[in-house]
């Protein structure tokens, strides 16, 4: 016959305590995510803004035909795609982080919060949409 | 004035300020990107409607506001970097304030050629080509 002992606070923390309650680790993805994020975004974004605004004639060459130039190679469109997603994420992660920070009334941080779920959806699905049905050829 | 109680990492000094100057140049960077999406999204409209809002960000004032645009991602890169070095590498809390020194020096060194090289193309568009 063998001895059962319960594990240390184990009739709290099953039910009763505030990780329990929420949303098990996702703090914790989300901090991860965000140094796994910010250091891929350092070489995306970087390397777009110096493309972009510092090489050869900087943003004065940018026009329909350059984008259309750069979005006939899947590698841009990757890497845009991938930059766009990332980046998305990772500022309406940092986002959500300031509303919870200074938010007082719960009330206002959850809809400051939903609007904001809404924009970042309306814009990560606009950008996928674009790269993925940009036409050069349209009229 | 007294000082900060030892071993606070975010009160007062490097630490706080830092942290400050990440969040107010993540949040902008985030409104800007809202409005990126959209005006890149104009080549779904037509390559005019699209050349015409990208105009917009050719014209003097647009482009000295593109600086601060860089400015501000390129500090947010440098401490996000340094953020991680503080998480992850054992001795990064110690050299926490050499760093942000160093990543200020760094800023320095890429935003003077960076600005030059940006406003020249702007100059030049404006006034022709020197070369």
């Amino acid at each position: 016959m063998s001895l059962e002992i319960a594990d240390p606070r184990s009739g709290r923390t099953a039910t009763g305590s505030a990780r329990a309650r929420s949303r098990g680790n996702f703090e914790k993805y989300s901090w991860i995510f965000m140094r796994v994020s910010g250091l891929v975004l350092v070489f995306l974004v970087l390397g777009h803004l110096l493309i972009m605004n510092v090489l050869d004639g900087g943003v004065q060459r940018i026009n329909f035909g350059f984008v259309a130039g750069r979005w006939s190679s899947p590698f841009w469109q990757t890497w845009d795609l991938l930059q766009l997603w990332l980046a998305m994420l990772h500022g309406a992660n940092g986002m959500r982080t300031v509303i919870n920070d200074y938010a007082e009334k719960p009330a206002t941080a959850f809809r400051l919060r939903m609007l904001l779920y809404v924009v970042t959806v309306f814009i990560v699905a606009l950008g996928t949409l674009v790269i993925f049905t940009f036409d050069p050829n349209i009229a | 004035m007294a000082s900060a109680p030892a071993g606070t990492l975010y009160r007062g000094g490097e630490g706080m300020w830092s942290w400050v100057a990440h969040r107010i140049t993540g949040v902008a960077v985030f409104f800007f990107l809202l409005v990126h999406v959209m005006d890149t999204a104009l080549v779904r409209v037509s390559p005019s409607a699209y050349d015409v809002v990208i105009a917009t960000y050719k014209t003097p004032i647009v482009n000295v506001m593109e600086v601060g645009l860089v400015g501000a991602v390129l500090y947010h890169a440098l401490n996000g970097i340094r953020i991680v070095l503080v998480d992850f590498w054992e001795p990064g809390p110690r050299h926490q304030k050499a760093m942000f020194r160093g990543i200020i020096v760094i800023w320095l060194l890429l935003m003077i050629p960076g600005t030059y090289f940006m406003l020249i193309h702007t100059i030049e568009s404006l006034f022709g080509s020197t070369s």
